[in-house]
């Protein structure tokens, strides 16, 4: 029983803090990719993968009073921030969640930028094309995010990274 | 002639209890109606377990696929044809991928979905890239053509105006269905001018837009959908069919991977329990399938799965209360849970928290983080405006989620009082459950 909430709690927890939304979605995104155990259902929308229904398990959890949620004005723009409070490490002591590879994983993500992890959530999410193609959909449909061919090969290089860091000892 | 461009020589009419008559005019989609894939879609409803609130909600996903088809081809013919923006070369690929969209669904798709963890939309792609017969039409208008009404499906077609057709705040796929539901269930919510709509539909460069003195037909599509929300999609009961059928799946999953020798052995789920279902056994399953097996093991050994299947066929449904996760009312169920399995009753399979949330309408502004693309007005001066700013009637609902959790139980259970008569005694004052 909630399992799945106990899977995001203990992500955000191991992560620390989070911030900004679209950042957790393409950090669980990415995480779902490299098979950790996250059941969330993901869509292609404009920021690349994106899962209402993880949107509403982290309103959720945030009524339930197990992580907290807090609003940071930046630049121009609001940006929520995530991270685990003590009823969410209580509720967390009694759920069973065995993930060790993810904590390396998950600290690295979040120390990229929200930019790269769209774009490396976009190349994951077409893993079944060929690079060429791909490149074309990020230049087509990420037109606005001006990616360049660099950052499209660093992306490519950061996921086979995450994959040798995601492999069970 | 070109398939793609082959016509009928007489057109096929459907009468629709929605639309009055779907025409369908263009080869192509006559000969994909005709499809078995295509025709799979008869045996799924469209609303799942609504049937079991809602008597008249039978409707299959066959006759909202020819909805969804009949709106956009209504769309692109009547009110887009010829306007600058409107590129006629999208007509039929916007055709095929309003009527194939469903494709994928599996029965009762959302419990079904969940306990195997499965993805109907990526059913939905291989059906349309992979060796069937849909496959087989739709590579006659192009080689690249099923690739890209699959990427239509998928959101990710360069083109996004004829992606928004199909799925955006304001899309065919919602009209069709608030109305076939609000029809099928008998409600008097759902109902919106969608003529008027239409007609005031403008195609633009990315998505279409809403001419200004449509404004009003927009705000009662917005209310409809809120209230078929709360009343009928996520209806209680309906919920509590749904927390049912979900265990049946778990409890027979459970059972085939603890080695249990089922009396009717589920020869269509063994591919689903082990995780290696193929697409050839994928569309074998259907809800006369599924409801073959759930009336076959009403006469099974295990008491829980005999015991959930005649609750499912017979509707006896599990009864709720409301719950609101915060820490003492979690504390209530760990407690609740404790006395359940001192009753004798799993609560793995008997105690279920299930929660629905709705967004009526959102909106994104630039640099702000919401990822659904908003409905936009046409002004008499040619200003675009997001709806919400013009509409004070939209602006008091947008962006406000509304979320109900519920607990279910089977009351008829804790009234038993043959056995454990203190513990049960005990969990119907825990549940506020009146004797």
């Amino acid at each position: 029983m909630f399992k799945d909430h106990a899977n995001i709690i203990n992500a955000i927890s191991t992560a620390g803090e989070i911030s900004g939304r679209k950042k957790l979605q393409k950090i669980v995104y990415i995480a779902k990719k490299l098979s950790f155990p996250f059941h969330e259902k993901f869509q292609f929308h404009f920021y690349g993968p994106y899962s209402e229904e993880l949107t509403l398990r982290i309103e959720e959890l945030c009524e339930m009073g197990y992580l907290n949620e807090v609003r940071e004005k930046k630049a121009g723009y609001y940006q929520y921030c995530y991270s685990i409070t003590d009823a969410g490490q209580d509720f967390l002591s009694i759920q069973e969640v065995e993930m060790p590879a993810l904590e390396a994983c998950l600290l690295d993500m979040n120390e990229q930028n929200a930019r790269f992890l769209e774009l490396v959530s976009t190349v994951l999410y077409f893993d079944t094309l060929e690079k060429a193609e791909v490149t074309e959909k990020i230049f087509t449909l990420k037109s606005k995010q001006k990616y360049t061919l660099e950052e499209i090969d660093e992306a490519y290089a950061y996921i086979d990274q995450l994959k040798t860091k995601a492999k069970p000892n | 002639m070109e398939y793609s461009r082959e016509k009928l020589q007489e057109e096929k009419v459907f009468k629709d209890p929605v639309h009055r008559y779907i025409h369908v005019r263009d080869r192509v989609i006559w000969d994909l109606i005709g499809t078995k894939e295509f025709q799979r879609l008869r045996r799924i409803k469209q609303l799942g377990t609504t049937y079991l609130t809602f008597h008249g909600a039978e409707h299959s996903r066959l006759s909202h696929s020819l909805g969804v088809y009949e709106i956009v081809r209504r769309i692109v013919d009547d009110v887009f044809e010829g306007r600058p923006e409107w590129k006629p070369e999208e007509r039929l690929l916007s055709l095929c991928a309003a009527l194939l969209h469903d494709l994928g669904h599996g029965p009762f798709s959302h419990s079904f979905e969940k306990v195997f963890d499965l993805d109907h939309e990526q059913f939905t792609q291989q059906i349309i890239v992979g060796d069937t017969e849909v496959n087989k039409i739709l590579l006659k208008v192009g080689r690249d053509f099923p690739k890209k009404v699959a990427e239509v499906i998928a959101k990710t077609y360069k083109g996004k105006l004829v992606v928004s057709l199909i799925s955006s705040q304001i899309d065919a796929d919602r009209m069709d269905y608030l109305q076939r539901d609000a029809y099928f269930t008998g409600v008097s919510y759902g109902h919106f001018d969608m003529e008027r709509l239409l007609r005031v539909m403008r195609p633009r460069e990315e998505h279409a837009v809403i001419k200004q003195s449509g404004m009003h037909a927009v705000e009662d599509y917005i209310m409809s959908r809120y209230q078929m929300y709360w009343q009928v999609y996520f209806h209680p009961v309906t919920r509590s069919a749904e927390v049912i059928l979900t265990k049946i799946l778990h409890r027979a999953k459970h059972l085939y991977e603890a080695g249990y020798e089922f009396a009717q052995e589920p020869h269509h789920f063994y591919s689903l329990f082990k995780g290696e279902v193929t697409l050839a056994d994928y569309l074998k399953m259907d809800e006369a399938v599924m409801l073959y097996y759930f009336e076959a093991w009403e006469e099974e050994n295990d008491a829980i799965l005999k015991d959930l299947c005649t609750r499912f066929v017979n509707r006896k449904l599990f009864k709720y209360v409301e719950f609101h996760p915060s820490n003492n009312q979690m504390n209530r169920l760990m407690e609740l849970r404790t006395l359940f399995k001192k009753a004798g009753i799993d609560p793995d399979y008997y105690l279920v928290v299930d929660s629905s949330s709705d967004l009526p309408y959102d909106f994104y502004r630039p640099g702000e983080e919401e990822e659904r693309l908003p409905i936009h007005l046409l002004k008499n001066n040619g200003e675009i405006r997001e709806l919400s700013r013009e509409s004070e009637i939209v602006d008091a609902i947008s962006g406000k989620r509304r979320t109900d959790h519920k607990l279910y139980y089977p009351a008829d259970l804790l009234r038993d009082e043959s056995t454990k008569k203190n513990i049960k005694k005990q969990i119907r004052e825990l549940l506020e459950l009146a004797d």
